[in-house]
């Protein structure tokens, strides 16, 4: 059924090639596969949301595309090359950003520095260029400092005016979470791999990231893959969900039929909670 | 220079006043403990030696020497520090009154028994096994040449004075606080500068002036004492804290302003280190040399450890390297080469040599983290040390022997730097230290810069964000071993001579503690702390200004830095961005107290900025 549904999307959008393909990939620790021969594509302009219960495999995902955890077997396959063997910061600077589950800003730096160094991979002024301050060096210094600007004003006015020169531990939770989607915009990616964007949000606050996840595609032209346990939140922004239990990809296809499918009801709940 | 008051701290407001605590009511266990805390600390110094090596040295002839006053600091600190109390938020403070006096009295009295407890044990027990320092002459100084019950009472009384006079220091308003602290200040200050103002002085032709300030044999005469209490004082009192405000005011001043305020300052600096040596003879240049070799060094350091969060424990490596290289090239008495280059050139091939051998060190350092990279870093400095020392390579670097008749450096034929004549090193170390001084602050603003910031707060993060981390701390490595090989080069021009044994991780572990004194991160703060620990304390084997300490110097260098971590772990003059990662949760306390919150209920940042006051 998977491979049915997998085609069927390729179909639907014309003979487009994956942007990102994981091709069997397994991750072991030790004796436990967290990722177990798993199959996915991620396509240009897609947002795919990837849930399943804890433990499920989700962030060890994300962890094996950027080359945080070693893939033990498998291969990773982005615009047609492979991943494999890359360290985290080329595979970033080959158009794969993510955020972190658990917040993980650079707390003592300013907004503004946090956004601006994350643009490193984009830039390419070296030290004899500071140094001896060459025009060069200025022009994109001045560029890195616009395009940060820029990219916080995609958050409307939270981010930006006497925040962005406020150390980043000052900002609240909230914001943090903006201010990781903003540093992983300016690493100008194809592909964002989203952990968790609004866990620990109120309600008001989840709607308003849901909105910009979808502003985020159509305005940035980005790929978004999401891990969420929020299902509101993946029925609003999903174009396609994978539901991962144990490492294994146990089904995949939008929100109703996943959210139907009896092997993700007894993921979730248990063995014999989908009967009537 | 750079602000001392974190963004984010405005003035706190006035704690509300209580009325005075009771004279006798007291938190007991605390005086018994701090008292007992500085009674350990005296007899410890006490039996370190240290009273009886630093009497020589008078800070007021005839009433105080410096060993005295090591013994007679403790029970005042102590009597001080017990009126503290601790300032909570919204909390009145007690005001203080005779509760501080007799507190301070009773921690001094405990402090004081110390001593006397000693002077009973060693007059009853021998005690000369196990206390390898105790002599006669100690006892004679504690006794003031007196029988050992003299001694006894004596302590108590001068601790519980001491004590008591600390308290009394907590008695006296914001105005005389500042008053009295100037004039201990001036008063110590022209003890400890006295060989550099003697020198100065006499090159300005200020003898008559010196020769009335200080006593024949050292230290300042009494009468002149008075004086200048009295005048340092009234300067006080005059001055009603414009200092202070002028340092808050600049701290607070942004934009343009603060550029010319610091460009100011920056012309004044500079044109007193060039004009001061022209009128200082000897002792003070070569003084002054030295701080500028371990400034550089220094400055090298706080690339590697400020910015880049890299602790090298090995950093002496890359001086040594500095000095052999330039010392082979340049001498004609090295063992196996001897091109005898000129100074200069030899200069850009230990610029190579050094930054290579930084690459190769740091290539298989760098792909450890924390505790295990310090570790690794200790290793290879003393590798490199003994790779100079080795038979292996004696046909080299002349091994144990090292290389001498090291001919000074050429500066384009006009002049020759040498060691006999510290002046010129001087300028040569100031010409370098200014080109440090501008790589570390280019650098520092700039996007290496900002990846090495990075890297620092969460390297799994940096790489994740597209930083290479190998590259960016390697050429932490490099930049840092080029800024020390300077030092290293003009070192060996200096000295005249390189051994091994003037490159032992005891300087690794100078450098680093300057660097953490001084205030981590910072430029102004590493050279201040140069300043302080090279200048007045004197470096591994360069005396300082109290060159009486050069055998407790280590000693010394490891209560101040325990005392720092304590109280002041950013440093004397802090980086901003030290202070947050210190004192973060403070800080963002003290923005919610001010109402200064980041809260997305209030809807975010649309409306004005908070005001930093209630």
């Amino acid at each position: 059924m998977t491979d049915m549904q997998a085609a069927a999307g390729a179909a639907a959008a014309g003979v487009r090639q994956p942007l990102l393909e994981t091709r069997r990939l397994s991750v072991d620790f030790g004796g436990l596969k967290a990722l177990d021969d798993l199959d996915l594509e991620i396509y240009e302009g897609e947002i795919v949301s990837v849930i399943g219960p804890n433990g499920a495999g989700k962030t060890t995902l994300f962890n094996a595309i950027t080359a945080t955890v070693e893939s033990s077997d498998g291969d990773i396959v982005f615009e047609g090359q492979s991943l494999l063997g890359l360290d985290p910061n080329r595979v970033t600077s080959s158009g794969i950003a993510r955020t972190f589950q658990n917040v993980r800003l650079f707390a003592n730096m300013s907004v503004l520095e946090n956004v601006m160094v994350s643009q490193h991979c984009r830039t390419k002024q070296h030290a004899f260029g500071a140094l001896l301050y060459t025009k060069a060096f200025r022009q994109e210094e001045a560029e890195i400092r616009q395009r940060a600007e820029e990219i916080l004003g995609f958050f409307g006015t939270r981010l930006v005016g006497y925040r962005m020169d406020q150390p980043a531990f000052t900002l609240s939770y909230a914001n943090r979470r903006r201010l990781e989607i903003a540093r992983a915009m300016a690493t100008q990616p194809k592909l964002i791999l989203l952990d968790e964007p609004v866990a620990g949000m109120n309600p008001v606050e989840s709607a308003e990231l849901t909105g910009l996840i979808g502003r985020l595609r159509d305005e940035w032209g980005f790929a978004i893959v999401v891990i969420e346990h929020d299902m509101g939140v993946v029925r609003e922004v999903s174009d396609r969900v994978v539901v991962l239990d144990h490492g294994v990809k146990i089904a995949e296809g939008d929100y109703a039929d996943v959210a139907n499918d009896p092997q993700v009801i007894e993921a979730y709940l248990g063995k014999g909670a989908g009967d009537p | 220079m750079n602000t001392t008051l974190p963004p984010t701290t405005g003035p706190q407001p006035e704690a509300p006043r209580a009325a005075p605590r009771p004279a006798f009511t007291h938190d007991w266990r605390r005086i018994a403990r701090m008292g007992s805390v500085a009674a350990f600390g005296q007899v410890f110094i006490a039996l370190s030696n240290m009273p009886v090596r630093l009497d020589e040295r008078l800070i007021v002839k005839p009433v105080l020497s410096l060993g005295y006053l090591v013994l007679l600091i403790l029970p005042f600190a102590a009597g001080y520090r017990q009126g503290h109390q601790i300032k909570r938020e919204n909390m009145p403070v007690c005001a203080p009154g005779p509760n501080e006096v007799v507190g301070g009295f009773l921690c001094g009295l405990i402090t004081g028994g110390g001593l006397s407890l000693l002077a009973v044990l060693v007059t009853h027990f021998d005690l000369r096994e196990p206390l390898v320092n105790w002599s006669p002459v100690l006892l004679d100084l504690l006794s003031f040449s007196n029988e050992m019950w003299f001694a006894v009472v004596i302590w108590l009384a001068i601790g519980a004075g001491m004590g008591a006079a600390g308290g009394v220091l907590r008695l006296l308003g914001p105005k005389s606080h500042r008053v009295v602290v100037t004039m201990a200040l001036a008063v110590a200050g022209a003890a400890v500068l006295e060989s550099l103002v003697v020198d100065v002085a006499e090159g300005l032709g200020l003898e008559p002036l010196t020769d009335r300030l200080y006593a024949p044999r050292g230290g300042v005469a009494w009468p002149s004492a008075l004086g200048l209490a009295a005048v340092s004082g009234l300067l006080a009192v005059l001055g009603r804290g414009r200092f202070r405000q002028a340092r808050v005011r600049h701290a607070q001043m942004e934009g343009a302003q603060r550029t010319r305020a610091n460009l100011g300052l920056i012309i004044a600096t500079a044109a007193v280190l060039i004009v001061l040596p022209l009128f200082a003879g000897k002792l003070t240049n070569e003084l002054l040399a030295n701080v500028g070799l371990f400034v550089l060094l220094a400055l090298g350091l706080n690339v590697v450890v400020g910015l880049a969060g890299i602790l090298d424990l090995g950093y002496v490596a890359f001086f040594a390297v500095g000095s052999y290289t330039a010392a082979v090239l340049t001498a004609a008495t090295s063992p196996k080469i001897a091109p005898e280059m000129p100074w200069l050139v030899a200069l850009i091939v230990v610029v190579i040599i050094t930054g290579l051998v930084g690459l190769f060190i740091g290539a298989p350092v760098i792909r450890m983290r924390g505790d295990y990279l310090a570790i690794v870093t200790l290793g290879f400095g003393e590798i490199i040390r003994l790779l100079f020392l080795s038979d292996w390579l004696s046909g080299w670097f002349g091994g144990s022997q090292g290389i001498t008749k090291i001919p000074g450096a050429g500066i384009f034929g006009i002049t020759e730097v040498s060691g006999t004549d510290p002046r010129r090193v001087f300028y040569l170390v100031l010409a370098f230290c200014v080109v440090a001084i501008y790589i570390s602050w280019r650098l520092e603003r700039s996007r290496l810069g900002r990846a090495w910031m990075a890297v620092r707060e969460d390297e799994t993060v940096a790489e994740a964000m597209g930083i290479n981390t190998v590259n960016v701390k390697l050429l932490a490595f490099v930049v840092g071993a080029v800024l020390g090989s300077f030092s290293g080069a003009i070192f060996a021009a200096k000295v005249g001579s390189v051994f091994p044994a003037s490159f032992l991780i005891l300087v690794s572990i100078v450098i680093l503690v300057v660097v953490i004194f001084g205030g981590m991160g910072n430029i102004i703060g590493v050279i201040a702390g140069s300043a302080v620990l090279i200048g007045v304390l004197g470096g591994p084997k360069q005396p300082g200004l109290l060159a009486e300490f050069s055998e407790f110097k280590l000693l010394i260098y490891g209560a101040l830095l325990i005392w720092m971590m304590l109280a002041r772990p950013e440093g004397l003059i802090p980086s901003v961005r030290r202070t947050r990662e210190l004192r973060q949760q403070e800080m963002a306390q003290d923005a919610w107290l001010r109402g200064q919150v980041d809260d997305d209920d209030a809807g975010g940042a649309d409306g004005p900025r908070p005001a930093v006051q209630p």
